[in-house]
């Protein structure tokens, strides 16, 4: 009985259920709709699972989303609402696209330069939010949504500026290849590497067919050590402090100010590296005219909150999110196809 | 029992189970009609428990309720209100931007014939329940506008407009001032005149001595018994409560003062409307002695504390502790400093609730060894460190350090915080309201932990509103009044009354007159 309420209570098991709710309330819409439910599902796992591309994809789809999730339940567990994460990933998108591109070191140096262009300036958009608060109390949802728009317009800005406008298109110009973080971005292309992967069909397929790059592994070792820090460090304790409580926290001599900045830096910073994952390692390696906001930040947000804040969750979530969204596309196809088959 | 037309209430053999823990084991309740009954018991012992399955908010798991004699069955509290039972809880349900009025008939609204609100037939139903029992409460005013006092009236009120003729009160007396408590109890009294029923539950034994007609007991989900009020006394109420015999008033043996530890001179604090809540206050503290501060709530104790702890910043004056000044630095520099506070408010300031007990009890200490190791906290140390405490000040439960600190009864979490501040060793222990919502069995634990300190050759600071505790515990009494001290006194020296007039603001003491 207590195991069965302790297993209940855990993050992780509302982000499951959650899913699983989410699949109960597609169906009736489906059955409702007039569709087989097991069909469509079956046609939705069918486009997650049936070529190695596809998973490879949703992969890759979920890396930034993962990192801007992570950034936002590790700012809510210091009781800041980090909605600013949108904001952050543009900001270092463009920061890190201006000196990928100016910058042309050997890639041992080159790639490094560019994830902490990208993180700190991240960070430091980040950190304006977090010092606006300390210092004068002005809420973190207010400015994170005018910083949103800024960011935004800084693009825009940015991608129609002379020196990095990429004529007859609507972007920038690209970064320098070697900022690129996909895996083996020159073996795999060459003689030999064809030669290798020939050899096994879904690594080529893969390795050839996608983006594939370290993004997922920086995400995973980003969960891993937010996590640490949070639940095994001094600091963390402080973060963690200040979030559960933050009157009693600073009655214990913890500096809430000190913290609440602290704690948006990082949050900046991961937002800022999931910015940086995507331009370094996946097509077309650029920042383009924004219309809209193209809510890596705010499905991050909302992957946080259903993962209940736990940066395992997050990773759990993310990638049903990214899968959804990668078979709708398919399944949408396929549905078509269905109906057609069906009136036949 | 036998069931009678002539009890109120009769619950008979109510058991109720909250998973595998057994709040109410079998209690019986005899409620006669027109009494003042009140029901005593340590904090946990079930007696709210017992009144929110009388008010429908629980199901008994066993046990029968009779309502004049007659089976009844309570399903909600709707089912309570139709019965005419009417309960005040400890914490009020009410909107704060309504009148008085819009609160009493909100969800019993009255209306005229076309279904429209009549505000002026509620305002006269209201005014005339106000003036039959010398209620005085302005129906008209707003809530945000009017004194907690006032409040809990106009809780009486709701429930008398729904028509109860039994009322059960939820420790009513726990948010009021001395004076408001003398209110209540005439007001208790107009209504059992007019026939009412009253139920009161209480851990205040003076109040149950001053107010009820009986009492019933119970401890740790069981009865223990019925008395009549008038052939007992305190003591061997406290002693039914907790189970053993308690002291009432602490032992202690006198005090050794040795040099001045902490020191505050001509002290100004502004509050948060700018006005002197703290003004040229000046107090010194010694070594192995305790200094109590009496005072009306309101009259500077919250900014001297938080000035002391420099949550606040202080306008001019100083703060020394062991000669070193420490005023307008930052909490962390105070607990550096050795200044250990147990806060008043313990579930905000004192912990977090999320937190589990043990990262509850290294909320200061985390920062230093072993506890910290190469950044990391140090889990093994942190446990062992905990258990210790918990162990040491008899924390219940006993294996409890790795559960939410919000988890714990009211008396366990004080206990955690004590034990906490104990802990720092420090040289002067600040104990603001250390008893407040604590029962009988906690509070002499308290007093005898803040004495066992004192002996230890600390210096302690007790800042109290309850007067009884400042003239019991300290060697030093210093009154509060308007922000300063109005004068000070040995234990011992001075009677209640002196006290009581100084901290009304009435005559000053002959040495300064």
């Amino acid at each position: 009985m207590q195991r069965t309420v302790r297993i209940l209570k855990k993050p992780i098991t509302s982000t499951i259920l959650a899913i699983v709710c989410g699949f109960l309330v597609a169906s009736v819409v489906l059955v409702v709709a007039g569709y087989n439910p097991a069909e469509a599902f079956g046609a939705l796992f069918h486009g997650i699972f049936s070529k190695p591309k596809y998973i490879s994809n949703v992969i890759i789809k979920a890396t930034p989303i993962t990192l801007t999730a992570l950034s936002v339940a590790f700012a809510y567990k210091v009781g800041m609402f980090n909605i600013g994460a949108e904001g952050q990933y543009i900001v270092a998108a463009v920061a890190s696209t201006i000196v990928g591109y100016l910058f042309n070191l050997p890639a041992i140096l080159q790639v490094p330069l560019v994830v902490m262009t990208g993180m700190v300036a991240g960070a430091l958009y980040g950190g304006i939010v977090g010092f606006l608060k300390a210092k004068f109390g002005i809420h973190e949802v207010l400015t994170s949504i005018m910083l949103n728009w800024i960011a935004l317009y800084l693009s825009n800005f940015v991608v129609q500026s002379d020196a990095f406008h990429q004529p007859n298109t609507t972007a920038t110009y690209p970064v320098n290849p070697s900022s690129y973080t996909m895996l083996l971005p020159e073996w795999k292309t060459s003689d030999e590497g064809i030669a290798f992967l020939k050899q096994y069909d879904w690594l080529s397929e893969v390795m050839l067919k996608t983006d594939i790059n370290f993004g997922f592994l920086v995400a995973i070792v980003a969960a891993v050590v937010i996590w640490f820090l949070l639940y095994r460090s001094t600091k963390g304790f402080e973060f963690r402090a200040v979030g559960a409580n933050r009157d009693a926290a600073e009655f214990a001599g913890i500096n809430v100010n000190r913290n609440i900045t602290q704690a948006m830096l990082i949050a900046g910073a991961l937002s800022g590296l999931a910015a940086v994952m995507m331009i370094t390692g996946t097509n077309p390696h650029r920042i383009s005219t924004l219309a809209a906001f193209e809510n890596n930040g705010f499905n991050g947000l909302s992957v946080a909150f259903i993962a209940g804040s736990s940066p395992v969750g997050c990773i759990l979530q993310v990638y049903c999110l990214a899968a959804c969204s990668m078979a709708a596309n398919l399944s949408r196809r396929i549905l078509a196809l269905l109906r057609k088959l069906s009136i036949l | 029992m036998e069931v009678s037309k002539e009890y109120a209430v009769q619950m008979h053999g109510i058991t109720k189970l909250f998973g595998s823990f057994c709040a109410l084991d079998h209690v019986d309740l005899d409620v006669k009609r027109g009494t003042i009954h009140s029901l005593l018991g340590e904090n946990g012992a079930g007696k709210s428990t017992l009144m929110n399955v009388l008010y429908g908010l629980y199901q008994a798991d066993a046990g029968e309720i009779y309502l004049n004699g007659e089976r009844v069955h309570i399903k909600n509290p709707t089912t309570a209100i139709e019965h005419g039972i009417g309960m005040v809880h400890q914490h009020f349900m009410l909107v704060d931007n309504f009148t008085v009025t819009q609160n009493i008939i909100l969800g019993n609204e009255t209306a005229n014939r076309f279904g429209i609100l009549d505000m002026k037939k509620a305002r006269k139903n209201v005014q005339e329940i106000v003036e039959k029992y010398g209620l005085e409460v302005d129906p008209d005013a707003k809530i945000e506008d009017i004194s907690v006092g006032m409040q809990q009236r106009v809780e009486i009120l709701k429930a008398l407009y729904r028509g109860a003729d039994l009322l059960i009160l939820d420790e009513p007396t726990a948010v009021l001032t001395p004076q408001e408590i003398e209110d209540l109890i005439q007001i208790m009294h107009n209504l059992i005149a007019d026939g009412k029923t009253i139920i009161i539950i209480t851990h205040k034994l003076k109040e149950i001595k001053e107010s009820s007609d009986v009492c019933t007991i119970i401890r740790r989900g069981k009865y223990v018994d019925t008395v009549a009020v008038q052939e007992v006394d305190e003591e061997e109420l406290a002693t039914k409560m907790v189970g053993h015999a308690v002291q009432l008033v602490v032992e202690k043996s006198p005090a050794k003062p040795g040099e001045v530890v902490f020191a505050i001179d001509h002290l100004t604090v502004k509050d948060e409307r700018g006005l002197r809540a703290v003004n040229d206050l000046s107090l010194q503290v010694r070594k192995g002695e305790i200094v109590g501060i009496a005072g009306i709530d309101g009259n500077g104790q919250k900014e001297l504390v938080e000035a002391i702890t420099c949550l606040t910043k202080c306008e001019s004056g100083t703060i020394q502790i062991n000669g070193q000044q420490v005023q307008n630095t930052t909490p962390r520099n105070v607990v550096d400093h050795k200044i250990s506070t147990i806060h008043e408010d313990r579930q905000k300031r004192g912990l977090v609730l999320n937190f589990t007990v043990a990262e509850n009890a290294i909320l200061e200490k985390y920062r230093t060894e072993p506890f910290r190791k190469h950044g990391m906290l140090n889990n093994s140390e942190i446990l062992a460190f905990t258990n210790g405490l918990l162990h040491d000040y008899d924390v219940r439960p006993e294996d409890c350090a790795q559960h939410l600190a919000r988890s714990l009864s009211g008396g366990n979490q004080q206990k955690v915080i004590i034990a906490r501040e104990v802990a720092n060793e420090p040289d002067l222990l600040i104990a603001v309201q250390p008893t407040r919502g604590l029962d009988v069995g906690a509070i002499e634990y308290v007093h005898k932990t803040l004495i066992a300190e004192r002996d230890k050759g600390r210096a302690i600071l007790l800042i109290s509103l309850e007067l009884d505790e400042v003239m019991n515990v300290s060697d030093t009494i210093a009154v509060l009044y308007n922000g300063s001290i109005a004068d000070t006194f040995k234990q011992g020296e001075v009677d209640e009354k002196t006290i009581g007039l100084l901290m009304a603001g009435g005559k000053q003491h002959a040495k300064n007159s």
